[in-house]
């Protein structure tokens, strides 16, 4: 019964799955991403327990399993701690490639914040430092991409 | 607690495009085989669970879709939506805890979807997933990170890909059976640095199946049991940012958890062979240290030093491993199988001499937040 598909091509059929989801942001969430729209700050927030800073913000520190409670606001600058070029488009990148991500430790944060590098890519390396380029304050909408991405200083 | 073993192993020919079989053909197929394996029939099956992925499949509630074909009909039957090492682990679960015998059986056809959107999909999606993060480009951070720390070279990790898919040439279930030197893996085509085509697996269809049994049930089963002694996962944060990516800590976690139900002291010593979860060249050696093999950063020295090719000490991925074949949720369990045919000395030409004691380990979640260790035996201890 399966010899004869060799020859021929079978028959497919397309997919039409296309959900129009709609995520809140929450209230850690969107304090942080009014702070890029507003006021070109990053805000992070500062574990009551353990002291970690974490960007992006959330509500709760996973390893002490409490509320994370204070604001910190961050250095628009920080190190990068790994990265990579990517040099495949797809539809899914907001930029065409090559391009690179990189894992940004901003200033006075103690986690790694994943982000865009466009430009100076053979400058990449680990350790060197970035500050973050905000978008005109008219395209800022509360987006992760109001930082349009990190230029190497 | 009580002694459980998998008595019946099946999988597929992983292939690019299975034009042939439909999902519900794939599990049906690998069911019957693994029954036929054990010489068990259909009422010997006291539950399913089956291994699916709503994204993967495009469809909601995937494993409702393929219940019938895994013999399920009538029956008890739940889902795990991860890895199949860890569907294994919650049948084994099912299997400790009042059932006789239980199928855990795994699909994908990642010839049907888009595989960069479905991995996108892991990701966080206010923060990250805008970004336009997938499998390739979140490991590339994990590789490059890994390399830094240690002053590893990309040479370390295609020495992996080559003897991988020499390894996978001997693996008739194989997808790619490759002739590769490291420079074609240095020539290959630039993905995400340092990541090129040869350091990542294909995407690959392909189905498996196991059947684990009670000790109390085995008597049924017409194969030489292979025991389950000893079984544990941890999962490490959701987002990169909050991980050491150069450090596995969570399959640190999960492999001393296994080792100690396997009163395993010594992993080099006590264990054989290992089947791991190698999406990317860079994990196996990265994947080595965090079991316990050797210290952290000497991972890629272990095979520089022969000792996880067939001919050394441990061999790792006789079969070919993950990359040579990834369908993706099967591959955690079709690492338990390739140690389960070791363990049972039907190997064939990639069976690894005496093998008595063998290492399987699955991943869930982008560039291994969670990592499942199973330690299998041919002995009950």
């Amino acid at each position: 019964m399966e010899k004869w598909l060799e020859h021929v091509e079978p028959l497919t059929f397309k997919g039409q799955i296309a959900v129009p989801y709609t995520w809140w942001a929450g209230e850690t969430g969107s304090l942080f991403l009014m702070g890029l729209r507003d006021k070109e700050t990053i805000m992070g927030c500062r574990c009551n327990s353990c002291g970690t800073v974490y960007v992006p913000p959330r509500r709760t520190c996973a390893q002490c399993f409490t509320d994370t409670g204070e604001w910190v606001q961050l250095g628009n600058k920080g190190t990068v701690q790994s990265y990579t070029i990517v040099r495949f488009s797809h539809p899914l990148q907001p930029v065409e490639a090559p391009f690179a991500y990189a894992m940004i430790q901003l200033d006075g944060a103690d986690v790694s914040l994943v982000h865009l590098i466009k430009k100076d890519l053979d400058k990449l390396e680990k350790g060197v430092r970035v500050r973050a380029c905000f978008k005109e304050k008219s395209e800022r909408k509360g987006h992760i991409l109001d930082i349009d991405g990190f230029e190497i200083i | 607690m009580d002694n459980i073993a998998i008595v019946g192993v099946a999988q597929t020919k992983y292939a690019e495009r299975k034009k042939d079989k439909t999902c519900a053909d794939l599990v049906f197929d690998v069911t019957r085989a693994a029954m036929e394996d054990a010489g068990l029939a259909l009422e010997d099956v006291d539950n399913v669970v089956t291994v699916s992925n709503d994204f993967i499949d495009g469809r909601t509630i995937s494993s409702m879709a393929v219940g019938d074909a895994a013999g399920a009909h009538d029956k008890n039957i739940s889902t795990v939506e991860g890895d199949g090492a860890f569907g294994a682990l919650y049948g084994a679960m099912r299997t400790l805890g009042g059932f006789g015998t239980t199928l855990v059986v795994a699909h994908a056809k990642g010839s049907e979807g888009d595989v960069k959107f479905i991995t996108n999909g892991m990701f966080e999606p206010i923060y990250q997933r805008l970004l336009g993060l997938e499998s390739i480009s979140s490991s590339a951070l994990q590789a490059r990170m890994y390399m830094d720390r240690y002053g590893l070279t990309e040479e370390d990790f295609a020495r992996v890909s080559v003897k991988n898919h020499a390894n996978g040439k001997n693996n008739p279930y194989a997808h790619l059976q490759l002739d590769v030197t490291v420079d074609d893996v240095m020539n290959s085509e630039k993905l995400a640095d340092p990541l090129k085509k040869l350091d990542c697996s294909p995407v690959s269809d392909g189905a498996a199946a196991i059947i684990i049994a009670n000790e109390s049930h085995i008597s049924k089963a017409k194969t030489k049991p292979v025991w389950v002694r000893g079984m544990a996962h941890c999962s490490d944060a959701y987002l990169l940012g909050d991980r050491d990516l150069a450090v596995p800590q969570s399959l640190a976690a999960a492999s001393k958890k296994a080792y100690t139900m396997a009163g395993i002291n010594d992993p080099m010593k006590s264990i054989d062979l290992v089947e791991l979860y190698d999406a990317f060249s860079y994990m196996e050696p990265m994947w080595l240290e965090g079991m316990g093999f050797c210290e952290a950063g000497k991972g890629a020295t272990l095979l520089d030093q022969g000792v996880t090719a067939m001919s050394g000490a441990l061999p790792v991925n006789p079969s070919g491993g993950v990359l040579s074949s990834h369908a993706m949720l099967v591959a955690g369990l079709a690492r338990i199988i390739e140690s389960v045919l070791q363990l049972r000395g039907e190997a064939g030409q990639r069976q690894v001499e005496n093998a008595k004691t063998a290492l399987a380990h699955g991943i869930n979640g982008a560039c291994g937040q969670a990592h499942c260790v199973w330690i299998l035996g041919n002995q009950k201890k």
